[in-house]
């Protein structure tokens, strides 16, 4: 997965789409693995079984599972934004009389001019942190979703700045990546939940139809391949969250740099945004209102995780966001150089 | 052998031409699009002025002459009928000037604190904010586009399929007008806070 920021914004696009394919896929599999290995298993346990007992033969377990990830995908890509927005409990922006709302739609309007896309779907979140986040399946399907917090700490500028940053991740479809992930990743901690119970009932059938072979030792070769498998399986079972949420981490984070230099490109003001993060950052409270399903998608991590405060091998696995400093440092480095070249001076 | 090789140059050469040429079309479809989107956003400038004007009059009497030279600019911008980028010098050097009335204007609303607090000049005041930016980002687009399409055409060697392309180098959006490049005068004695 290559994060290469120097690459066209064409190619942005494609390597989105191409990682949303192989994310659906990959998802899709898992669930084909969990399906058909569980039936493999049952179907090895309950081979030797007498005749009259229960033979597992046809593979009830894989198919179902394998048909319901397809439709889980596609229930994902048609309604996750929607589930997004509504976990966060944000509300629609239609006709602003508040002259707050409605300079953030003048905002939203001006940027996605800048960017060259459709104007957006603009949320409100009635949180008093800042924060923001954009989600939608491309440019044409977009919402972007400010917390009230954001739109009174910020001026103008820096609003302006914040929005071009979420119309970056939308124009590049970071967006549609993202919002599958967030979609997939609660459906599989939704699926891993339930299917917890239903394992540990399948798990002593399990375990006794493995004694079983045990006892009879017929044939040798099925009693290491049915631990192994089962070990596995199980294995499968408990690391699926963990796995999708560490995805998820590792596919945000490094795309907020991107987007961050796609909003200096819209706004020519690298400044504000540095300015805006700055304050995004001295904010104390954590945004309560977004969950840490959705943590992925916005500006800052929602979670006040200190985490995202460091670079390293740990915070790099584990946090959903590069360092904020880091991210400052960068966009004041791009401001000085545009004052420099402007021939202005640096105050 | 040698026409095997022969094919193999003419498709990957037929090839590179079909897409270097399709490559210019989309960037000149690109650059009149952003084109259309500066005209949009031009025409929604000309029909909010009026309606500026006209809150501020009755609290501005004062500064006559800085509201009439928005009026006439205005006016000047309306009447100008060039259409597409081969008009952009026309259309360019009229609404610039309009660009430096307004913003004449925005800094006289600014040295009135009484009049920013009554609400409406409060989001006149905004509303202008946005149709200026939302100007500046179309022009910006456009030039950015432009630049691109330009840029591409004089590449080799893309540069030899721009006959064939019927590419020309588009006109960028200047700032020629000197009144934008000038600073703006602000005053900063108290006098009329009063």
């Amino acid at each position: 997965m290559s994060d290469d920021t120097s690459l066209s914004l064409f190619q942005q696009q494609e390597a989105n789409r191409r990682r949303t394919v192989l994310l659906v896929i990959g998802f899709v599999a898992f669930f084909a693995w969990l399906g058909f290995g569980g039936d493999y298993i049952y179907y090895l346990s309950t081979r030797d079984a007498p005749g009259t007992a229960y033979h597992h033969v046809f593979p009830w377990f894989g198919i179902a599972l394998t048909v319901a990830a397809l439709l889980t995908a596609w229930y994902a890509y048609a309604t996750g934004p929607e589930k997004v927005l509504w976990s966060t409990g944000a509300r629609a922006v239609v006709d602003p009389t508040d002259p707050q709302e409605k300079q953030l739609v003048n905002v939203v309007e001006e940027m996605a001019i800048a960017a060259g896309v459709p104007r957006p779907h603009i949320w409100i979140v009635d949180d008093p942190d800042p924060n923001a986040f954009a989600t939608g399946t491309d440019p044409l399907h977009a919402h972007i979703a400010v917390t009230r917090g954001l739109l009174e700490l910020c001026n103008r500028e820096e609003l302006q700045a914040v929005v071009g940053h979420e119309l970056g991740h939308v124009k590049n479809l970071d967006v549609r990546l993202m919002t599958m992930l967030a979609a997939l990743v609660g459906a599989i901690a939704l699926m891993h939940d339930g299917a917890t119970r239903v394992l540990r009932g399948g798990m002593n059938v399990g375990g006794g139809g493995g004694g079983g072979s045990r006892g009879g030792g017929k044939k040798g070769g099925a009693g290491p391949l049915l631990v192994v498998l089962l070990v596995v399986w199980i294995v499968s079972w408990i690391l699926a969250p963990i796995i999708a949420q560490v995805l998820a981490l590792a596919v945000s984070r490094k795309r907020e740099y991107l987007a961050d230099a796609m909003s200096a490109q819209f706004t020519r003001n690298p400044l504000a945004l540095a300015g805006a993060l700055q304050k995004i950052d001295g904010a104390v409270a954590p945004t309560t209102a977004i969950k840490r399903g959705a943590a992925h998608l916005c500006i800052a991590d929602p979670l006040g995780r200190r985490l995202t405060a460091h670079e390293g091998l740990f915070a790099d696995a584990l946090a959903t966001h590069p360092p904020m400093a880091k991210r400052i440092a960068i966009l004041r480095g791009m401001g000085y150089a545009q004052l420099k070249k402007e021939g202005g001076s640096v105050a | 052998m040698g026409s095997i090789i022969f094919l193999v140059v003419v498709v990957i050469v037929v090839g590179w031409v079909i897409g270097a040429y399709n490559g210019l079309v989309s960037l000149k479809n690109q650059t009149l699009n952003a084109f259309k989107q500066i005209d949009v956003q031009l025409k929604r400038r000309h029909d909010l002025i009026p309606n500026l004007v006209n809150a501020v009059k009755g609290a501005m009497e004062f500064e006559r002459s800085t509201l009439e030279a928005v009026i006439q600019a205005r006016n000047q911008a309306v009447k100008v009928n060039a259409t597409g980028p081969e008009g952009i010098k026309q259309i360019s050097q009229a609404e610039n000037a309009l660009s430096s009335a307004l913003q004449r204007l925005m800094v006289v609303v600014e040295q009135y604190p009484q009049l920013k607090a009554t609400g409406n000049i409060g989001q006149l005041q905004e509303e202008l904010t946005s149709t200026e930016n939302k100007v500046a980002f179309a022009r910006q687009l456009y030039n950015d586009t432009a630049t691109q399409y330009n840029t591409r055409q004089q590449q080799f060697p893309t540069n030899m399929v721009t006959g064939l392309a019927q590419a020309q180098p588009a006109d960028l959006w200047e700032l020629e007008d000197q009144a934008e490049k000038a600073v703006p005068q602000v005053d900063l004695s108290m006098k009329p806070k009063v």
